[in-house]
Order: C-alpha cells, then sequence, then structure tokens
C-alpha cells in the first residue's frame, strides 16, 4: 500500500506492505543504500536514521510507523555542504571498513542535538547501541568531539617511531 | 563421495588455501630478469612480470575516461592530469586502497591531491595475486607496485625529454610535473601522458627506487581515499548493489551442517506476496561452495526474508553434524591427560625436567569464536549472454571467479566478477561460499538476483575459529631460564588424521626452538563444523597461551618478566630447513627486543601500581610484524575490568599510511580484547547456540580503552597490519589480571572465569 513519507526534506510516496521496515523502503524502494543492514533486530546500530532529529533503528521500525521527517545519512549535509560530523569522520580518517560509520554519525549527530558539547561520558551513553566491527572507537570519540568543538578527554596517541 | 569424505576434502582445500595465501614468493627486486621471465609460468604468488605491467589491455574496458592514457595496467593518465591509480586488491577495512595508492603514487611522483584510486578489474592474469589474506597484501605486492610507479615516472620523463629533445638525466619529475631542470621547463603529467605511453616499457628490475629517505608520501598521514562516499552514504559496498529488474533471494541451509533437503512447503512460499520462486539445490555438498538448501526469491529483500520465516523445511540429518561442544570439553580433558607420542622432540625434557630448579604445570583453552564482519554476506549474480557476471565483497575474488567457472562448467572467461568493498573481512570471506551460492540460484533466475543473508545465517553458517586446549608443563633451570617446555595440543579434525583448518600448533606461538628442550605433541577430536581463518589463524589463541604460560614460568622463578623475555628472545634458534627464510618475514630477535623494549619504557614497566591494579605484557612475532602490547587495568571485587591503557608498539618494517597504520593497530587490538573477554560461540547437535548479537557482545564504546601505538621502522620489507596487532592482547590482558589480582586466567573468554568489561 502507498505511503507519504518525507525523506532530506522531499516527500516521497512508496508502496510497500505496511509491516515492511523502513531500512528496506529506503534501500530496496528509494535506492538510497547509506542506511545499512546489520542484525535486523536493534541491536548493532547500522540502520540507524534520524526521525524529527532523533535516532531511531529503521530496522525495527515498520513503514507504516514513520511518523515524523526522516533524515538519512545521504541527507544530513545541507545545501551541498557536509556536517560537521562527517568533515571530522574525513578528518580523523575514522573508517576502517566504514559499514558502521552512516550509523555512527547519525546517532553522534543525534546526541549533538541534546547534547552540543558532550563529555565522553554522555558520548559513551549515547554510541553504545552502535557497533563498530572494526573497533574505530577512539576515532568516533575524537571526531565527535572535533566536531563539537569540546575537549577530548583521553585519546589513543601516535608516534612516527625513530 | 561420501559426505564425511567431502567435508574432508572441504576442510582439505580450505588448509590449502590458508596456506597459499600466507606464503609469499620471494621478492622479484632480488631476482634478475632471466629467473623473472621463468617464474612467469607459476599462477599467482603475487609475482610481479615484466610483461604483465605493459598490459594496456586490461584496462580497455574502462571506458570512463575515455581520453586517458594506459602507462600500464595501475597507471591512467588523464590530459586534465587526473592520474588515476588501480587498486588490485579487496578492501575490507584494512585501509589497502588508500595505501596501494600511496605506493604508486610515491614512485610516480604523482601530485596526490589530483590521484584518483579506482578498483583494478579481476584479472589475475595481469595482476597476479588479488586477494587479501594472511596480512600479505603489502609485502606481495611492495615490490611491483613501486615498479608500476617508477617505470610509468620513468616514461613520463622519457617523453618530456624527447619533446624537449634534452637528455633523460637533465629532466626529473616531482607532484605531476616533469622539469628541465637547466631551462626551468615543464610539462605536466596529463600533457605527457599520451605520448609517454608510447615510449618502451623500462625493465622494472632495472627502475632505480626510492629509499626510506627519500620518500614524499609513506609514512605521514592520509585519509582514506573512499571516506567522503563512506560519511555521505555513497553506494560501495557489496550489499548496495541495484541493477534494472534485480530480484532478491534468500538461501536456506540445515542448522546442522551437511543436512539435506527432504521436502519443503515450496507451493505454500510460491504463493507468498512478492515472491517469484522457491526452488530447492542439491549443491556441491562442500561447504566452501554450496550446501543443499532453498533458494527464495522476491521482489524486495523484506518479501524474501519473509519468506525464509515462512519456510518449513524437512531436513535429512542422516549425514549432518551431531557435534557437541560441551561434550568436546569434557572429552579433551581426558585426552589432554595423555601425553601421546610427540610429534616433535628436541633435547631431553625429562632430565631437563629432573634437574629445574622450578617447574610448571598448567591447562589452557579457548573457545570457538565467528567472525560476524557487519556487512552480512551477499553477492549479486546475472547469468546473461552466456556469461556468470558477479558483484562481490569477498576477500579472494580470484580464486572466487575459478571456483564459479568450475562449479558451472564454464571457461574462466565466460565469469566476471566485480570487486565490491567488503563490510569487513576478518578472514570470513576468504571463503567464497555465498559467491557460488548466489552464481547457483542465478543459473535457474531469469533477471539479476542479489543473495541476501541475514545475520542469522551469518552465526549458522559461518568457518569458525576453532576452539583448542593446551596441556602444558615447563621449566625454569637454576639461571633462572626457560630450559624444557611441553605443549599438548588436544585440537579438533575433519578427517581424523590432521586439526581442522587453524586448529594446528603455531610455530610462532610454541616454535621448535622455544627451549633447549622441547616436546609438542597434538590429539585430535573428530568435528563435522565447518572451521576457518580468523584474523591472525592460530596465533591469535596461541599466542594468549605461550605468552600467559612464559609469564607463569617467569613468576615461578622469581624473574622480571621483561628482563626474563629479553634473555629468552636472545635464545639459539633452529636452522630452518630449506630455503632461507625470508628476512622481513621471519623471527629476528633483535626486532623483537626493540618493540618489548620500547613498550616497557613508554609504559612505565616497574612502576608501582595500587592495590586491585595491574600492568601485563605480551610479545609476538605473526604474518611478518613484530609487535609488544601492555595492558594496564583495575579489577575490582565484582571481577569487573577496567581497562585504563593499552599501549601497542610494532616494528612493520617501513609505514605506508600512518593514519591508517594507527588504525590497524588500535583496531587489532580492541578486537582481540573483546574477543578475549566476552566472545564464544556454542553448539549442540551441530546447530550453533547463537543466532544474533544478544548473545555474542561484541565490544561497544564504553568498554573501549584508549590505544597508544608506536611504530619503530625500518628498511624490512614492510609487513601488513590487519593481524600483527591482534596476537599479543590476550596474553598481556591475562598478564595484567594476574598482577592486579594474583588469578591466573587460562581460557579465553575470560568472561568464563566470571570477569567482566
Amino acid at each position: 500500500m502507498p505511503f507519504q513519507l518525507n525523506i532530506n526534506r522531499k516527500p516521497r510516496t512508496v508502496d510497500a506492505a505496511e509491516d515492511t521496515p523502513l531500512l528496506w523502503v529506503l534501500r530496496d524502494e528509494l535506492d538510497m543504500k547509506g542506511t545499512k543492514y546489520g542484525c535486523g533486530i536493534g541491536l548493532c546500530g547500522a540502520c540507524t536514521v534520524l526521525m524529527d532529529g532523533t535516532a531511531i533503528r529503521s530496522c525495527l521500525t515498520p513503514v507504516s510507523a514513520v511518523t515524523g521527517n526522516i533524515t538519512t545519512i545521504e541527507g544530513l549535509g545541507e545545501n551541498g555542504k557536509l556536517h560537521a560530523l562527517q568533515q571530522a569522520w574525513i578528518d580523523l580518517d575514522v573508517a576502517q571498513c566504514g559499514y558502521c560509520q552512516g550509523g555512527q554519525i547519525l546517532s553522534a549527530a543525534s546526541l549533538l542535538a541534546l547534547h552540543p558539547k558532550p563529555t565522553d561520558a554522555e558520548i559513551e551513553e549515547a554510541m553504545t547501541g552502535n557497533i563498530c566491527r572494526c573497533a574505530t572507537y577512539n576515532r568516533i570519540k575524537a571526531a565527535i568531539h572535533q566536531a563539537a568543538g569540546s575537549p577530548a578527554e583521553t585519546k589513543g596517541e601516535v608516534h612516527a617511531g625513530e | 563421495m561420501p559426505a564425511s569424505e567431502t567435508f574432508a576434502q572441504f576442510d582439505a582445500d580450505m588448509q590449502a588455501l590458508i596456506a597459499e595465501v600466507e606464503t609469499i614468493s620471494p621478492p622479484v627486486a632480488m631476482m634478475g630478469r632471466r629467473s623473472f621471465l621463468k617464474l612467469a609460468t607459476f599462477a599467482g604468488g603475487g609475482l610481479v612480470l615484466a610483461f604483465r605491467l605493459d598490459t594496456r589491455a586490461a584496462l580497455a574496458e574502462d571506458s570512463s575516461e575515455a581520453d586517458a592514457s594506459n602507462l600500464n595496467a595501475f597507471v591512467r593518465v588523464t590530459p586534465e592530469n587526473t592520474v588515476i591509480l588501480y587498486s588490485k586488491g579487496p578492501e575490507i577495512g584494512q585501509g589497502i586502497k588508500t595505501a596501494f595508492g600511496l605506493i604508486i603514487a610515491e614512485e610516480l611522483d604523482a601530485d596526490w591531491n589530483t590521484v584518483k584510486v579506482d578498483q583494478a578489474p579481476i584479472n589475475s592474469k595481469v595482476y597476479g595475486y588479488q586477494g587479501a589474506g594472511g596480512s600479505t597484501s603489502i609485502p606481495r605486492a611492495w615490490d611491483q607496485l613501486r615498479q608500476a610507479g617508477a617505470t610509468a615516472r620513468a616514461m613520463l620523463i622519457a617523453a618530456a625529454a624527447k619533446e624537449w629533445k634534452v637528455p633523460v638525466s637533465e629532466c626529473s619529475a616531482a607532484a605531476s610535473v616533469v622539469t628541465h631542470t637547466p631551462s626551468g621547463r615543464k610539462l605536466s603529467y596529463g600533457a605527457l601522458a599520451k605520448a609517454a605511453s608510447a615510449q618502451p616499457v623500462p625493465d622494472p628490475t632495472k627502475v632505480q627506487l626510492k629509499s626510506r629517505a627519500e620518500y614524499k608520501l609513506l609514512g605521514k598521514r592520509f585519509t582514506g581515499v573512499d571516506n567522503l562516499k563512506v560519511v555521505t552514504g555513497q553506494p560501495l559496498f557489496g550489499i548496495d548493489v541495484q541493477m534494472p529488474g534485480m530480484l532478491y533471494a534468500n538461501y536456506i541451509m540445515c542448522p546442522a551442517v551437511g543436512g539435506k533437503v527432504k521436502s519443503a512447503n515450496l507451493d505454500e512460499i510460491k504463493k507468498m506476496p512478492g515472491v517469484v520462486d522457491a526452488f530447492v539445490l542439491d549443491g556441491t555438498g562442500t561447504p566452501a561452495e554450496v550446501m543443499p538448501g532453498v533458494a527464495v526469491i522476491a521482489k524486495s529483500t523484506w518479501e524474501a526474508f519473509k519468506a525464509k520465516a515462512a519456510l518449513k523445511v524437512d531436513w535429512d540429518e542422516s549425514s549432518a553434524s551431531k557435534d557437541s561442544l560441551t561434550q568436546a570439553a569434557i572429552k579433551a580433558k581426558e585426552i589432554g591427560a595423555q601425553m601421546p607420542a610427540p610429534a616433535n622432540n628436541v633435547g631431553d625434557v625429562d632430565t631437563a625436567f629432573g634437574s629445574a630448579a622450578k617447574v610448571v604445570e598448567a591447562s589452557y583453552d579457548y573457545a570457538m569464536v565467528s567472525h560476524q564482519q557487519l556487512e552480512p554476506q551477499n553477492s549479486t549474480a546475472w547469468w546473461h549472454d552466456g556469461i556468470m557476471e558477479i558483484w562481490t565483497p569477498t576477500q579472494q575474488a580470484d580464486r572466487g571467479l575459478a571456483m564459479v567457472a568450475k562449479m558451472l562448467n564454464l571457461p574462466d572467461e565466460k565469469v566476471t566478477v566485480h570487486q565490491m568493498r567488503a563490510g569487513g573481512g576478518f578472514g570470513r570471506r576468504l571463503a567464497n561460499d555465498y559467491m557460488c551460492e548466489a552464481a547457483a540460484i542465478a543459473m535457474k533466475v531469469n533477471a539479476p538476483v542479489k543473495l541476501q543473508w541475514k545475520r542469522e545465517d551469518d552465526f549458522a553458517h559461518d568457518f569458525f575459529r576453532a576452539g583448542g586446549y593446551h596441556f602444558l608443563k615447563g621449566a625454569v633451570d637454576k639461571t633462572g631460564k626457560l630450559s624444557a617446555i611441553q605443549n599438548h595440543l588436544v585440537s579438533f579434525s575433519a578427517d581424523g588424521s590432521r586439526p581442522v583448518s587453524g586448529g594446528a600448533r603455531s610455530n610462532n606461538s610454541f616454535p621448535t626452538d622455544m627451549a633447549p628442550n622441547v616436546r609438542y605433541a597434538v590429539s585430535l577430536m573428530p568435528l563435522q563444523i565447518p572451521c576457518g581463518p580468523w584474523r591472525a589463524p592460530t596465533d591469535n589463541v596461541q599466542m594468549f597461551v605461550a605468552g600467559s604460560f612464559l609469564h607463569e614460568l617467569s613468576v615461578a622463578a622469581g624473574r622480571d618478566h621483561v628482563e626474563f623475555l629479553l634473555e629468552w628472545f636472545a635464545r639459539p634458534l633452529a636452522k630452518s630447513e630449506g630455503p632461507p627464510p625470508d628476512p622481513s618475514r621471519s623471527y629476528n630477535a633483535s626486532r623483537a627486543a626493540g618493540v618489548l623494549k620500547m613498550a616497557a619504557e613508554k609504559s612505565g614497566w616497574g612502576k608501582k601500581l595500587p592495590s586491585g591494579r595491574g600492568l601485563g605484557i605480551a610479545f609476538s612475532c605473526a604474518y611478518g610484524g613484530h609487535v609488544a602490547e601492555t595492558v594496564e587495568l583495575s579489577v575490582d571485587a565484582q571481577k569487573h575490568v577496567t581497562v585504563h591503557k593499552i599501549i601497542v608498539v610494532a616494528d612493520i618494517g617501513p609505514v605506508i599510511n600512518m593514519s591508517g597504520a594507527e588504525n590497524q593497530a588500535q583496531g587489532g587490538a580492541i578486537d582481540a580484547l573483546s574477543t578475549a573477554m566476552g566472545l564464544e560461540i556454542e553448539a549442540e547437535q551441530g546447530r550453533i547456540k547463537q543466532t544474533n548479537f544478544t548473545g555474542y557482545p561484541i565490544l561497544r564504546m564504553p568498554s573501549a580503552p584508549p590505544v597508544d601505538v608506536h611504530f619503530i621502522q625500518s628498511d624490512f620489507r614492510p609487513a601488513g597490519l590487519g593481524e600483527p596487532c591482534v596476537p599479543p592482547l590476550a596474553a598481556a590482558l591475562g598478564n595484567a589480571i594476574f598482577a592486579a589480582t594474583g588469578e591466573r586466567v587460562r581460557t579465553m573468554p575470560f568472561k568464563r572465569a566470571g570477569y567482566t568489561i
């Protein structure tokens, strides 16, 4: 059946069974591949999108339950400009395989909307639902601090050696 | 072939694959031109072949930059001065696309800001080895890529010299521009490309390569070449493939490996909304290709998943796995108590034990674990015009291509494989089962079809890291030196005669020259659950055992552990049989001492720590990397562990991309921490109990400690870095827990001993 959605500031009409998770509507119906399938039960965070600015798990959200405006990783930047988080992710070379990072960035965007200058503890709490199998957690934390302009409390260092 | 023989054959194939992946042919730079051509007759092996470098036809299919000129199969330059470099290997998160680009660009003297790195087509005749395993991508390709860059640079300079009618010796290149030094005239690579492509290809073994001091790019920090696409959600991964008219599939196999389809409610499934077809595949019977099962084909992924949920299959489990890992653990303890006739015997172990100052006996074990790369397995396949075309996130596209061709009885030329970025590998994607399944399904579907596994499929049908059991006895003599070691490994076997893939004794962790007196033996228990390579195979578990037990011995002898290890590093080493080992890949006492000393210094080894706090250290040489790691942690009364800091010191030769290298070292250490603390696969009746992340607590951000990374750079050929930082962590962790609590953890995951993180 048809559903009216607002995705990345644009109205979209999709035809899908009402129990279809938003994840698969985005990926299969709308050909937007930035939102990733990881576990299908809301445990890994790869499918994170924003609904009215708050992080939700699109794999657990049936299309019929979408009540607000959706922002995906493709639409986080506006007017051709990267979001500060995206820029920090590039500057700090956060990604390894990169598969989880769209979801990580959107969870971080949801955090910054509530806590513009988050502490380490606030970052850890907000990001605990997002698995990075490559374990880039230190860089994710540093990138959130950089985007927010808040000082990093702990950080791994690197040295070029002798 | 009976099912048990097929399964044994599968494991043998997997072991051959690992051996092939981990073996590197001698570096080409060490050979003359004659042997160069002679060796060209060998398939694969990562050899750099002169005539391959000028195989311009390789990229003829790439028409994206029609005006661009190919200088060789790795380098293409557009008239607008964009340098397009081809990465021949799979990007699985190890940063190879960026590293390969940097190596070529360094010798090419390309302006990195105008470099674009693209994925090379899969064609082993042109590129040689195109897999990613055993941390060998960099060492295998090091000479080949440098020569590709240097020969292209020589051709660009030659073209400029010809244009200016000046000697080549008066010209130099930097940042994609050739300069005639006496006159100051300049020409960009873009302006020279067409003429350069008509220049003869210089002998790659004779072009001058840069010394480390001359590097302009290598060793500095670079962000990944695809990071913009990653952070804006552009399609990159296998799962992102979309084709017009594409259908979606899932494949349902018996939860106990080896089960066959007796019957299934296919008629019911075919009536479901969005379902296009459902059919049984007999498969080839090997887990590395296609096991028997049911394919469901639908118009969307969700409809395919709903069909999977509604599917009822009656399995014939007469040949299926009945394995119980709890029973295996009980049996291992019985077997372990009886030391069988040793496979390796050096010196006189019994006499050494008899005259020892201290003798320590201990048993260690570790659980089976799973890979769980975050992108579930998938492949898109399209059978059209007599060609099987496949898009896949594999670690072994070249190998997979040949497997599919053989399975479908097609010549290799009729199979095209497109390498997609992989959302993690960790060794799981060295197997190409999902690629074979997609191809087998596509033969029966008149459209492009994307096979999509569920997370639950990735748990049920992995090639697991085998568990194992070690029964150890060690002795320290009156001078405080390790004098004897006995290691009885109880492992698993698919064929009854040799350990499963990943289950053999590691000669890095337990070398035959570990002590003057050595006795090693392996006992085997049957297992019909597929096992395979998991990030740093064998060493990721056996370095835990070896590194912990060495600490037990130094503690028993009342020695400082760093001093004990430094003395142990300097022991006499056995002469290896056969050709001399590659010096950049093998154990080197001075490199070992270098990283250990620096780790001790950076961690403040010997400092006084408050009660409940401990510092542990361990060393490993595996996959060409010498790595020492320290863990500093606190343990509370409930055995909750807080890791304050991990320090990684690695000698992997020269660092290619400092940013990528640091990321691999941090990720490797934290992955090892995650696995050591909490990860375990259980199995009963051949069925894997864990089905999703609920029962498999991969470490999350609140438990991730800071990781300091230090590199000792050297002129050895570089090692890869996907694996070397994994093995030492678990022993450093256990040694730190011992320092903090006095309790020795001899089991992985540590949660079995009550520890949480």
